[in-house]
């Protein structure tokens, strides 16, 4: 039962490493003033101990120079760290370009992933090391929270709209990935491990298992299954827009406004479209709300990214 | 201590009325603070109760002592109890009740009255909360968090929520009742920089309890309604939006950290300065330090959310904010470690509390800073780095201020005073068991142990075990001062008016004080912790 007593967690990812670098920053900024403050205090308590029951302590009423020093020096140090912690956090929250796009579904209490060939997994997540994975991320029902703690990262999934979350593994093993957010009964068994591998045999494991249709395939289907075809698809475009190339692009609106399509604006116009109609067009759309699972929207969306191909790294701004 | 002739005076306002109907119908801002004392240790004994389990459960890795769904309603109500029902209330009620109108010279509050309408407005948001736990309980965690609790839940939520509601209106109240009796009713020459710093702590927390306690009133009353009537607010699937919630709930549940700290932080000036027999360092600063404190404090609230899905723009802003709040934080300790340079240092009970305080604050406050930055929450929000964090705020910053204000005041209050020797050693083991306990955790939740998980894999079971091991050394720690109060107050010795020889109104009236506090309307000529060498009696 004791075999493994980590005191550090495993270091896995390129953020990891950047990630303890402010990380033992900081601690040791709290170290060192705590001990600082405690070590002035035990000094005082001690020298100026009351040895007499009569005694009483100097009457000092203050000192504005040092009120500044205790002020701007701290202040000096929260500058300092912030832009380091903020740098670190804008470089954490933009996906390179070339990452292996991942969806992932979360529901009470599992976690269901697709692979782009199409290869399903649910709380498992197998992934090439050296190679930036970026994950789209739903939810079925209420809030999770995907969190693979060697790689320090961590994402809301929220009902509703996609989040995203990138990593790029640096060592080969397995690893936790827990659900962070509270979900219910079986929270703490919403977990699962994230298995990191060679790129090469990342391939062979993804052509491993039947072969399974791709995302891209699976939401044609459901594009034609659904009726999509009758008024986006058709050669006179008077019902609805075409949807060929454009993905992020921006799309002037009824309303006046404009919008840049992206994955939240793809989902919004299927389940609820008459919240934001293109410029041109009626409100003649039915609404997908509650027809169209988590899974088959990510699909859809995918096979419509698949229509811009200049443009399959664009998601929500 | 020159307690030999100290006698206890022949009318207080503990014997100057008896039977329940005296209690339950006073007026009196004292007995009002003593039934608020009641009430509160009632619920942490109930909210420790729940912690215990907890403990048990995680001394294993398999969730084998109670079923999951337990789990979560043990969670959930000992965060409710010990925040609602115990932390908000009380350094203010109990305490603020009973101080802020001697301290200022005034015969009581400015609506007695409404002051004891507080307190059955509280007993009632209470025993509904209460009530909760034999209907069946509530899973949903202290946070509410929708759409989990407005739609998918199957427990009492909307009980809870019509609980906190009420309870809300008495921390209102209070704090509308602690304003008004502040700007009012101050004895003739009491200006405000005359003021003793436990006052300025408490208008700072007034005014958050009046304009911060309303939201969360608000918002679960929507959670209610989306609940009851499917009413789209917070529920994608009704059109609503879940993060909505998180913005409402902590604008609220960040500054309610500071109800409760900022209080502890007054105690902490007032027996600091008493037990270094010396006027507190840089006064203006710690007193404009409580009221930066209590207005940043309403504007950090997204540094709760950096992973939710926020904007990275929006979390920079709060992220900044943050490390802002924290400089008036650090300004006050280090006025109150200078306090103790050149001072006179007796390290009573009190003071150890206050000392305690001081060094558990400080760990909790660069913890928090931890947290505040950006990229470092990532990893460790949401996990047990986070609870440790903000016990060593919560339990180590308000519960170690409140014990030294009870230390501090409990002569006063009674009249009596308690074995100096047993409440040292009641703080020695509540301060070495509260590090026991909580230390490990900021180690679990680096190492990635998440919150509130009823089962966990087998390498975080070390560090559990010394949690909880250190937990029952914490239990005994709170069970000392139970057994001494009690004995103190039928065989203490008599306190006298001012038995630890410190500065402020309060002291200068008899221990138990007379109905109306003073004889006469004391005139203040001279500021706050005038200590003096001369002034002090060779015993």
């Amino acid at each position: 039962m004791f075999e493994k007593f980590p005191l550090l967690p495993e270091q896995a990812s390129t953020y990891a490493a950047q990630y303890d670098l402010l990380w033992w920053a900081q601690v040791a900024f709290t170290v060192g003033m705590s001990a600082l403050i405690f070590a002035v205090i035990f000094f005082f308590i001690v020298r100026y101990r009351r040895r007499s029951p009569s005694e009483a302590g100097s009457p000092i009423h203050g000192n504005i120079f040092l009120e500044l020093i205790w002020t701007a020096i701290p202040f000096g140090i929260a500058v300092v760290l912030l832009i380091w912690s903020v740098s670190l956090f804008l470089n954490y929250a933009r996906p390179p370009e070339d990452a292996l796009n991942i969806s992932v579904v979360g529901k009470q209490w599992m976690w269901k992933l697709q692979h782009p060939n199409g290869r399903r997994e649910i709380n498992e997540l197998h992934i090439p090391k050296g190679q930036p994975v970026r994950l789209t991320l739903a939810t079925e029902d209420v809030i999770h929270s995907f969190f693979v703690p060697a790689f320090r990262v961590k994402q809301d999934v929220v009902p509703g709209r996609y989040t995203t979350l990138w990593f790029e593994a640096t060592k080969i093993g397995e690893y936790h990935l827990f659900c962070a957010e509270y979900c219910g009964t079986s929270h703490s068994s919403m977990r699962g491990r994230v298995v990191v591998m060679d790129p090469l045999e990342y391939q062979n494991w993804l052509a491993g298992a039947d072969p399974e249709e791709s995302p891209v395939a699976a939401g044609e289907r459901l594009f034609e299954q659904y009726g999509c075809k009758t008024c986006h698809q058709a050669d006179d475009l008077q019902r609805g827009p075409s949807l060929t190339g454009v993905v992020g692009s921006t799309v002037q609106l009824l309303s006046g406004e404009t919008v840049t399509v992206n994955d939240d604006y793809l989902r919004e116009s299927i389940l609820n479209p008459r919240a934001k109609i293109v410029d041109g067009y009626r409100d003649l759309m039915p609404a997908f709300r509650g027809l169209v699972s988590e899974e088959s929207l990510l699909q859809l969306i995918a096979y419509i990214k698949s229509l811009s191909p200049t443009q399959t790294g664009v998601t929500e701004s | 201590m020159s307690t030999t002739n100290a006698s206890i005076p022949r009318e207080h306002y503990l014997n100057a009325d008896y039977g329940l109907k005296s209690w339950l119908l006073t007026l009196d801002h004292k007995r009002i603070g003593i039934l608020y004392l009641l009430s509160i240790t009632g619920f942490f004994i109930i909210g420790g109760l729940f912690a215990v389990m907890i403990r048990l459960e995680l001394l294993t890795p398999a969730g084998d002592l109670v079923q999951a769904d337990t789990y979560n309603k043990l969670f959930t109500m000992h965060g409710l109890v010990m925040i609602f029902f115990f932390l908000v209330p009380s350094i203010p009620a109990v305490l603020g009740n009973f101080l802020i109108p001697i301290m200022i010279g005034a015969r009581d509050l400015a609506f007695p009255k409404l002051n004891l309408a507080s307190w059955y407005i509280f007993t009632l948001g209470g025993l509904l909360t209460l009530a909760v736990i034999f209907l069946g309980g509530v899973d949903t965690g202290w946070t509410f968090y929708t759409p989990y609790s407005s739609t998918y839940s199957n427990s009492q939520v909307i009980l809870t929520a019509v609980g906190i509601f009420v309870t809300g209106f008495s921390s209102i109240l209070t704090g509308l009742n602690f304003l008004v009796t502040i700007h009012k009713m101050r004895a003739p020459g009491l200006t405000w920089f005359r003021l003793p710093l436990f006052i300025w702590a408490h208008y700072s927390t007034s005014f958050i309890m009046v304009l911060a306690t309303p939201v969360i009133g608000i918002t679960v009353l929507l959670v209610g309604l989306e609940r009851l009537f499917r009413i789209g607010i917070f529920d994608p699937a009704l059109g609503g939006d879940p993060l909505l919630f998180q913005h409402l709930f902590w604008f609220y549940s960040h500054p309610v950290v500071y109800i409760m700290v900022l209080p502890a932080m007054g105690v902490v000036s007032e027996t600091i300065t008493c037990f270094s027999r010396k006027r507190v360092f840089g006064y203006e600063f710690i007193a404009a330090s409580s009221i930066a404190i209590g207005a940043l404090g309403f504007i950090v609230w997204g540094h709760h959310m950096f992973v939710s899905g926020q904007s990275p723009l929006a979390g920079i802003i709060f992220a900044a904010l943050s490390f802002l709040v924290a400089i008036p934080s650090a300004v006050k300790v280090f006025n109150w470690t200078a306090t103790l340079y050149k001072g006179s240092i007796e390290l009573h009970s009190a003071m150890l509390y206050a000392l305690g305080f001081i060094g558990l604050f400080t760990i909790g406050g660069l913890t928090g800073l931890i947290l505040a930055s950006l990229a470092l929450d990532v990893h460790v929000h949401d996990t047990y780095f986070v609870v440790a964090h903000f016990h060593y705020i919560m339990v180590g910053g308000a519960v170690m201020g409140f014990m030294s204000g009870l230390h501090f005041w409990w002569p006063k209050i009674t009249g009596r005073l308690y074995p100096e020797g047993w409440a040292k050693l009641g703080a020695l083991l509540i301060f070495v068991g509260f590090n026991l306990t909580f230390f490990p955790q900021f180690l679990l939740g680096y190492l990635g142990m998440p919150r509130r998980y009823h089962q966990y894999p087998d390498e975080f079971q070390v560090l559990n075990v010394l949690s909880s091991a250190g937990a029952s050394i914490l239990a005994v720690g709170y069970a000392i001062p139970m057994v001494y109060f009690i004995w103190s107050l039928f065989r203490g010795p008599a306190a006298g008016n001012n038995p630890w020889k410190a500065k402020g109104l309060e002291w200068q009236t008899s221990s138990p004080p007379p109905t109306e506090n003073f004889p006469e309307t004391p005139v203040v000529n001279e500021e706050a912790y005038d200590y003096k060498p001369q002034e002090v009696p060779v015993v």
